[in-house]
């Protein structure tokens, strides 16, 4: 809810005639407004099992990685072209030849493994649930009575999954980092370009990749969000959201769809690994975010329209 | 629904007797999608400190009644006002002066009951966040489960998940109180503790509109009632005037039970009928003294064990209102 409906509310109850009776004094506090829902939502979130869940499942993929990579580099040769490593395939960067000279490249190669399902499921999931979810469990009707307000419930649901996306891609980069330092050596490093950075200047990197990363994941979690107040099944609303992605994934690899790939969410998804070049190469990283801005703004509008004017009837 | 919606006319009916009133409905309608006719033309004046019994069988509109009072279904036409203020439009200052049991409670299994009670608070932006352990605990209290605040509500009983969605109610002082169907699930000591508790809320000046489908219930602590079948109020009022509109019986007990009825009849009394020592029939009308007929039985040589008019009940003027019982509605 935005200040100015705040203020719109204490101007609505001031009107003359239309005030109660005997009128109880509550006013509506700003904090209690902005962050109150907004906390519990965060607190409620990540206390469930699932959550918990779908962040240990994105933990362990680059254990896993890294495990594979020491096991098959155990010789102490440094590694040959791994070219059946997640990384390679699909147009992402070949960073995964380079871990076992490198512990941090391991977070690159991490992300690279993550973003196309892995991460987007997660999301889909708990976008998807965000408004089917509450639906689905009743609760939803005892929020809009409280009265959570239906502009302000949608923004809470996509502030917390916005930020879901962002503890979800530092879970996968901080595991990385961590099984990087125990497994591989760590020092400076090579840019995709050839030039040398230090090692302070790599996890810098690394940090802005996770961020664009995260970032990534907005538009996606703008559709599930659409998705979820369109049925009253979580369900429904996760697989739909989680089918979607994986759809959009394999239009992607089709040539003769050429000409609508670069509106798919997902298009430009791999474009971080350009933070790596010396210097940074912004092109596809700018139509990266223009494209999740796009969808956040369709998506959430979608989602405001039809959540604001549906009858709550579970 | 905060925005303002077409059916929402400028002029608003407000007759002498709405003033008082807490909810005010003219010409409520809802036609859901698929044409179905939930709710027809409804007008109900709710007033303020009563406790008012909505009555009515399954699928007979009551809750998409509530649903629409409480602004989480639009109507088709016509307006609501709660607490003076129109329905949906004024969400946000309505309902946080409004405690609500909608269709059962719906609990996040996870949580624990106080953490259930502590998001249900979050969600109300009046709601202060410093007294909100202090009020949590005392809404525990209330419904008597504070021994079990700490236990994940999955593991909770129905009633107990019950008392948890009235504790939610009741989380902060109420200017009216929606209960639907608020004594589901409750042994016979909750439901009796459920209408203690709304007779004290009531007491402190609490407007409480209690749905039912247990009339003894409604008969018991609601002073007005309103009757819906099939979308539409069929009658509302005090529930004293409801049940006069009905008549009570005569009832004699007598182990001459015959010659009772043989006598009664003879004075006059219609519709008697026997069942073992139990003599019944219609109370004769207005200036017969019942008195006379006691005389004329104990004259007649019937040992009369027992004498009286029975209250007619608001079941029976449910019965005679509707002229059935309580079937779903097809």
């Amino acid at each position: 809810m935005s200040q100015a409906e705040t203020s719109a509310v204490r101007k609505g109850r001031g009107e003359p005639g239309d005030q109660p009776h005997q009128t109880v004094s509550r006013r509506t506090t700003l904090r209690g407004t902005l962050f109150g829902l907004f906390r519990n939502e965060l607190l409620t979130t990540f206390r469930r099992w699932r959550t918990l869940a779908l962040l240990a499942v994105l933990a362990a993929v680059p254990i896993l990685v890294g495990i594979a990579v020491k096991i098959e580099t155990g010789d102490g040769s440094s590694a040959g072209p791994a070219g059946g490593g997640p990384g390679s395939g699909g147009g992402g960067p070949a960073f995964i030849s380079q871990i076992s000279n490198n512990g941090l490249f391991l977070v690159f190669t991490a992300l690279a493994a993550t973003l196309p399902f892995f991460l987007p499921m997660a999301i889909g999931v708990i976008a998807g649930d965000a408004i089917a979810g509450e639906s689905n469990a009743g609760t939803l009707r005892y929020l809009l009575v409280a009265p959570a307000g239906r502009t302000r419930l949608l923004l809470t649901k996509y502030a917390t999954t916005l930020t879901f996306c962002l503890v979800a891609t530092l879970v996968v980069a901080i595991s990385a980092l961590t099984v990087g330092a125990i497994l591989f050596p760590l020092g400076d490093l090579m840019t995709i370009s050839g030039t040398s950075i230090s090692f302070t200047e790599g996890l810098g990197r690394a940090l802005l990749i996770a961020l664009v990363v995260a970032a990534s994941l907005t538009g996606v979690a703008a559709l599930g969000l659409f998705i979820s107040t369109l049925t009253g099944s979580g369900i429904a609303a996760m697989a739909t959201t989680v089918g979607l992605v994986i759809t959009v994934q394999i239009l992607d690899q089709i040539p003769q769809l050429h000409a609508l790939q670069p509106y798919f969410f997902s298009h430009y998804w791999l474009s971080f690994a350009d933070l790596m070049r010396e210097p940074v190469y912004w092109d596809d990283l700018v139509k990266n975010l223009g494209i999740q801005a796009l969808y956040a703004a369709v998506f959430g509008s979608a989602a405001w329209a039809r959540f604001t004017t549906k009858d709550i009837t579970a | 629904m905060e925005e303002p919606s077409a059916t929402e006319p400028q002029k608003v009916d407000r007759g002498d007797d709405d003033d008082d009133a807490v909810i005010v409905t003219r010409a409520l309608t809802k036609r859901y999608r698929g044409g179905q006719l939930a709710v027809d033309t409804l007008d109900l004046t709710v007033p303020a400190g009563s406790v008012f019994g909505f009555l009515g069988p399954n699928g007979s509109g009551k809750t998409t009644t509530i649903r629409m009072l409480m602004g989480l279904i639009e109507p088709t036409s016509g307006t609501a006002r709660v607490l003076g203020r129109p329905m949906p439009r004024a969400t946000r200052a309505v309902l946080p002066h409004v405690g609500a049991l909608i269709e059962g409670p719906a609990l996040y299994g996870f949580l624990s009951g106080r953490d259930n009670l502590a998001r249900y608070d979050a969600a109300d932006p009046t709601a202060d966040p410093r007294t909100r352990r202090k009020r949590v605990a005392a809404a525990l209290d209330r419904v008597g489960l504070t021994a079990a605040a700490g236990k994940k509500a999955k593991a909770y009983s129905l009633g107990m998940k019950q008392r948890l969605g009235l504790a939610a109610a009741l989380l902060q002082p109420r200017r009216l109180l929606v209960l639907d169907e608020p004594t589901n699930g409750l042994d016979p000591q909750g439901m009796r503790e459920i209408r203690t508790l709304v007779r004290e809320l009531a007491h402190d000046g609490t407007t409480v509109f209690l749905s039912s489908h247990l009339l003894d219930e409604i008969e018991q602590v609601c002073t007005h009632a309103a009757v819906m079948a099939q979308g539409r109020l069929i009658t509302q009022g005090a529930v004293a005037e409801l049940a006069a509109g009905a008549r009570g019986r005569l009832v004699v007990t007598t182990p001459d039970a015959a010659d009772a009825a043989r006598v009664l009849k003879e004075q006059g009394v219609a519709d008697v009928a026997v069942t073992d020592d139990r003599v019944t029939g219609e109370v004769p009308d207005g200036d017969r003294e019942l008195a006379d007929l006691n005389a004329a039985l104990v004259k007649a040589g019937v040992r009369v064990r027992g004498f009286g008019a029975e209250r007619a009940s608001l079941e029976d003027a449910f019965v005679a209102l509707t002229g059935e019982g309580f079937d779903v509605a097809g």
